[in-house]
C-alpha cells in the first residue's frame, strides 16, 4: 500500500529528474527541515530534503572536521560524489553548526547557481523573532525572484501554503491510525512516508496520501503490535534500523523526529499578512532542541505524543556529535522517567551495527513487558 | 650561541595576574556587602547587567572553564562527574568543566562554588543557550539569553540589527524585574564606552605585535586577552588595557622580543589545549613564535579594515566623537559593536574565516599556521577544514593537530610533538642550538 512512497524514497533522483523534464522550475536542495519550502514552491521550485545515503564515505574529510555529526557530512558526501548534479540550486534555514557545514562546503565545491542562507532566528520564544523572521523571509523571497526572473506574488504563497497545509493535515490523519490499539501503520512505513514527502511535488503526494488513506482504514493488518514504541531525536531515516525494531516484537507508533512529525505536526495559521503566517508556522512548530530555550518547551510535546499515542517505551536516538541533542537527551531521561516512560539511549552513525543494537532493544523489550510479566 | 633579541618580563605582568584573581574573588565575595552574582559566557553582554549597580559581579564560563582545565586533576574530577550525569563526552569541554564545578561545589579558586542569582547568556554557538539552560535548571535560577545569530556584519541591516536592540530592551525588563532593582542607563553607557574602549584596545595591543621581533608570544597572550572575556566592560579592565598598551609599545620601541630567537612567526587557531600549553615553549626550541591568531586577536578584539586595506582596532563611538545620551542609542552601538566581532563571522561562513586569516598572515608577516583541530569546541572549529583548504591554496605552509581545549582525555601530546618536528622541517628550521 505504500510502495508508491518506498518508491520516491529509494528513486528520489529519478523522480527529480522528471520533474525537470516536465517542470520549468528548479529543483532546490533544502539543508533542513526549517527551511519555508512554500516560498520555493510558490516560485515553481521543487523543494528537496537534502539526506544521507547511509553509506560509509570518505569525501568530506577535508571539508568537514570529523567531530561534527555522520549526519552532516553524509548529505555532504552525496554532493561530492555527484549525485544531485541536476540540483542548481540550495537553501540553509539557520539551525545547527553542523548542517550548516554542509550546505557551505557545497556552496564551495559542488556548482550550483543558486545558495541562500535564511538567518532563522535561534530563539523562537521571543515576541520579537516574529517581525524579524518575516523580515529575514522577504529577503529570501527577493533572492528567489531575482534569480528565477519570476514573482512570487501573495497568492501564489497562500496557495502554496494551503496546498503544504493539506499535506501535513493528510499525514496527520495517517498518524492517527496509529493511535489505534493495533495500528494499520507500521513505524518504517509512516518513516517513509514522511521521508518521500521531502521529496516530490506535495501534489503528488497528497493524491497519494488520499488513494491510500480509505483503504487504511479497512486495512486488515496481520502483525503482532507488540510494544507500542516512540522514537525520539534529530533526523532519522535509518529505514534498517526501523525494520529490524519492529521484527522483534514491537511497533513504532509515534516519533518526534526531523524527519518524522515535526517537519509536518502544525499547520497555518492565516491572519492576513501570507509572509508572517508562513513564518510563524516555522517559529511555532515543535522545536529542535537548538531552538528551544529557554524554556524546554518541546518535552512536554513529546510528553504529549507519548501519551496521545499510548506508548510503552521511548528509544532516545542521539546521532553521534550531535550537541544541541545531546544537551537535551539526559534531562529528557530524567523527564520521560518521572512521567512513567522507560527510555532506551541509542547512539547512531551514518551506519550503525544492527546485530548489537537488536541485543540492546530485546533487552529493553523485555524491560517494557516487565509489569505485563509479573 | 648568541640570541638575536632581548627579552624581559612584561611590566604590567603582576598587575595582570592581581586583576584576574580580584574578578574572581569579588565574585565570590559578591553577597557579603548584598551584591549581585550572575554568571553567563564570555560573550554574553556583560555591559547591560552593569546598569543594575556597581555591585553586580559575573563569571564568564569560558575562561573559568580554561582555568579548571588548567589544573588538570580538578578537570578530571569535573569531567568524570559530568560523564556520570549521563553527558555525551564530545559536548563543548568548557561547559563540562564548568558544569563539572557545580556539581562538585568546588570553586576553581578556592572554596566552594559560589552560586549566582541569574544567567545572563548570548546564543551563536549551539552550546551557548543549552549551557545555562541547565545551570538555570540544577540551581534553579532566573535565565534569560539573547539570540545574536543574524548573520555575517557585511550584510547587517536594520532589521537583523533590530532583533538583537530589541532583545536587549527586553533583558533589561528582565533584569530590573528578576532583581528588584531600578536599571541606571547612566551605568550602561559607561559600561558601553568601557567596553569598546577595551575592545578596541586589544585589538591595539595584538597591532604591535606586527613588529618583529614581536613583543608578546601568544602562550603570553592568553594570560592578558583574558581580561577582556572575564569582564570587558569594566572600567578597570578598559584601564588595565590601556596600561598595557603602552607596556607593549615601549617594548617594541626598545626592540624587546617574546623570545631571543624569532626567526618563524605563526599563528594558531582556535583555543589551545589548556593543560598543554608547553606546545608553545617547545616552538621556541626552533626559534619559532606564535604570535597570535585570529582567536585571540578576535574572541574579543574588535577590528576593521582601515581605507588603505589593513586591519585595525575599530573607532569607538567616544574616537568617532558620538555622545551616548540613551538607553536604545547605547543598545544599538553595543550591538552593532558585538556584531562585528571578527570570531563571530565564522559562524556562518568559514570563507570570511579564511579571508581574515589571509589578512593577519599578511599583515603580521607569517611564515605558517597551526590549526588545532579543537574536539572541544564545536564554534570554533566550525569550517576549520575549509579554512585548511582555503589557506593551502595560497601556498602558506599549514599544520594541524587534533586536541581539546579543556579534556586531556584527547590530547596525545607525544603525536602532536611529532606534527610540529614535522613541520619545523617543512619548514626549514631545525632545533636551536644552547
Amino acid at each position: 500500500m505504500f510502495d508508491k512512497f518506498f518508491d520516491w524514497y529509494h528513486n528520489r533522483h529519478d523522480y527529480a529528474r522528471q520533474w525537470l523534464d516536465k517542470n520549468d522550475g528548479e529543483v532546490v536542495g533544502c539543508f533542513c527541515s526549517y527551511v519555508p519550502e512554500e516560498l520555493l514552491y510558490a516560485n515553481g521550485h521543487l523543494p528537496m530534503r537534502m539526506l544521507g545515503s547511509h553509506e560509509p564515505q570518505d569525501v568530506t574529510e577535508p571539508h568537514i572536521f570529523g567531530m561534527f555529526c555522520p549526519f552532516c557530512r553524509d548529505v555532504l558526501a552525496q554532493g561530492l560524489k555527484g549525485r544531485y548534479d541536476y540540483m542548481k540550486g540550495i537553501v540553509l534555514a539557520q539551525s545547527c553548526l553542523h548542517l550548516r557545514q554542509s550546505f557551505t562546503s557545497w556552496r564551495n565545491h559542488v556548482p550550483v547557481d543558486f545558495a541562500h542562507y535564511i538567518y532563522m532566528p535561534n530563539k523562537v520564544q521571543t515576541e520579537h523573532a516574529r517581525p524579524y523572521y518575516a523580515g529575514a523571509l522577504e529577503k529570501f523571497k527577493t533572492a528567489l525572484e531575482e534569480w528565477s526572473g519570476r514573482d512570487i506574488t501573495d497568492e501564489s504563497l497562500r496557495d502554496a501554503a494551503e496546498l503544504y497545509d493539506e499535506n501535513r493535515r493528510l499525514m496527520h490523519q495517517v498518524y492517527d491510525l496509529r493511535k489505534e490499539p493495533n495500528p494499520v501503520v507500521t513505524g518504517l512505513e509512516a518513516i517513509v512516508m514522511v521521508a518521500s514527502s521531502f521529496m516530490v511535488d506535495k501534489k503528488d503526494h497528497n493524491a497519494e496520501l488520499k488513494r491510500i488513506l480509505p483503504q487504511l482504514e479497512s486495512r486488515g493488518y496481520e502483525r503482532e503490535t507488540g510494544a507500542r514504541l516512540m522514537i525520539v531525536g534529530s533526523e532519522d531515516d535509518d529505514t534498517e534500523f526501523v525494520k529490524m525494531v519492529e521484527s522483534v516484537g514491537a511497533t513504532i507508533v509515534t516519533d518526534d523526529h526531523c524527519t518524522g512529525s515535526r517537519y509536518f505536526w502544525n499547520t497555518t495559521e492565516y491572519t492576513g499578512d501570507i509572509m508572517s503566517d508562513i513564518g510563524n508556522r516555522y517559529i511555532d512548530r515543535p522545536a529542535c532542541p537548538t531552538k528551544d530555550w529557554e524554556e524546554r518547551r518541546r518535552f512536554d510535546h513529546i510528553l504529549q505524543l507519548a501519551k496521545d499515542f499510548n506508548v510503552d517505551g521511548v528509544i532516545l536516538i542521539q546521532q553521534k556529535f550531535c550537541d544541541p541533542h545531546e544537551c537535551d537527551m539526559p534531562p529528557l531521561r530524567t523527564f520521560l522517567e518521572e512521567h512513567g516512560f522507560k527510555s532506551l539511549s541509542l547512539e547512531f552513525d551514518v551506519t550503525v551495527p544492527l546485530g548489537p543494537m537488536r541485543v540492546r532493544v530485546e533487552a529493553f523489550l523485555e524491560m517494557v513487558g516487565e509489569e505485563e510479566l509479573f | 650561541m648568541t640570541t638575536a633579541y632581548k627579552t624581559e618580563p612584561l611590566k604590567t605582568w603582576q598587575k595582570a595576574k592581581e586583576l584576574r584573581l580580584k574578578y574572581y574573588k569579588d565574585y565570590q565575595d559578591a553577597h557579603k556587602t548584598g551584591g549581585i552574582r550572575w554568571t553567563g559566557g564570555a560573550w554574553a553582554f556583560d555591559s547591560i547587567p552593569a546598569g543594575l549597580g556597581r555591585d553586580v559581579y559575573n563569571i564568564t564560563g569560558e575562561p573559568y572553564a580554561a582555568s579548571v582545565a588548567f589544573d588538570r586533576k580538578l578537570s578530571m574530577e569535573c569531567m568524570e562527574a559530568v560523564d556520570a550525569k549521563g553527558w555525551a563526552r564530545d559536548l563543548c569541554s568548557y561547559m563540562r568543566n564548568y558544569w563539572g564545578s557545580m556539581y562538585l561545589g568546588k570553586y576553581a579558586f578556592g572554596g566552594e562554588y559560589p552560586d549566582p542569582d541569574f544567567c545572563f547568556q548570548d546564543h551563536i554557538c549551539c552550546s551557548h543557550a543549552k549551557w545555562y539552560q541547565h545551570v538555570a535548571e540544577y540551581k534553579k535560577i532566573p535565565y534569560f539569553c539573547i539570540d545574536v545569530s543574524v548573520g555575517p556584519y557585511e550584510d547587517l541591516d536594520e532589521n537583523r540589527l533590530m532583533f538583537v536592540v530589541n532583545q536587549m530592551h527586553e533583558s533589561i525588563e528582565w533584569l530590573e524585574k528578576t532583581t528588584g532593582r531600578t536599571y541606571s542607563d547612566e551605568l550602561l553607557i559607561e559600561a558601553v564606552e568601557n567596553e569598546q574602549r577595551s575592545t578596541s584596545t586589544w585589538a591595539e595591543i595584538c597591532c604591535l605585535n606586527m613588529a618583529r621581533p614581536a613583543p608578546l608570544d601568544e602562550k603570553t597572550m592568553y594570560s592578558l586577552y583574558v581580561h577582556g572575556t572575564l569582564a570587558k566592560h569594566n572600567k578597570e579592565m578598559a584601564d588595565f588595557y590601556e596600561e598595557l598598551r603602552d607596556d607593549v609599545k615601549d617594548r617594541v620601541d626598545r626592540g624587546i622580543a617574546a623570545i631571543p630567537d624569532e626567526r618563524c612567526r605563526l599563528m594558531s587557531d582556535t583555543q589551545p589545549p589548556w593543560g598543554f600549553l608547553k606546545v608553545f615553549r617547545y616552538l621556541e626550541k626552533f626559534g619559532a613564535i606564535s604570535v597570535g591568531s585570529l582567536y585571540t586577536f578576535g574572541l574579543i578584539g574588535i577590528w576593521e579594515t582601515k581605507p588603505d586595506g589593513t586591519w585595525g582596532p575599530r573607532a569607538t563611538s567616544m574616537q568617532r566623537g558620538e555622545t551616548i545620551t540613551s538607553r536604545d542609542q547605547a543598545l544599538r552601538i553595543l550591538a552593532d559593536w558585538n556584531l562585528s566581532k571578527p570570531e563571530w563571522q565564522h559562524f556562518y561562513d568559514p570563507n570570511l574565516k579564511t579571508r581574515m586569516m589571509l589578512q593577519i598572515i599578511k599583515q603580521w608577516k607569517l611564515d605558517g599556521v597551526m590549526l588545532h583541530l579543537n574536539r572541544g569546541c564545536e564554534g570554533l572549529t566550525c569550517g576549520i577544514m575549509e579554512n585548511r583548504l582555503g589557506i593551502s591554496e595560497t601556498g602558506v605552509p599549514i599544520m594541524t593537530f587534533e586536541g581539546n581545549m579543556g579534556d586531556e582525555r584527547e590530547f596525545d601530546e607525544k603525536r602532536v610533538m611529532t606534527r610540529i618536528d614535522s613541520f619545523m622541517e617543512t619548514l626549514g628550521l631545525t632545533e636551536l642550538t644552547t
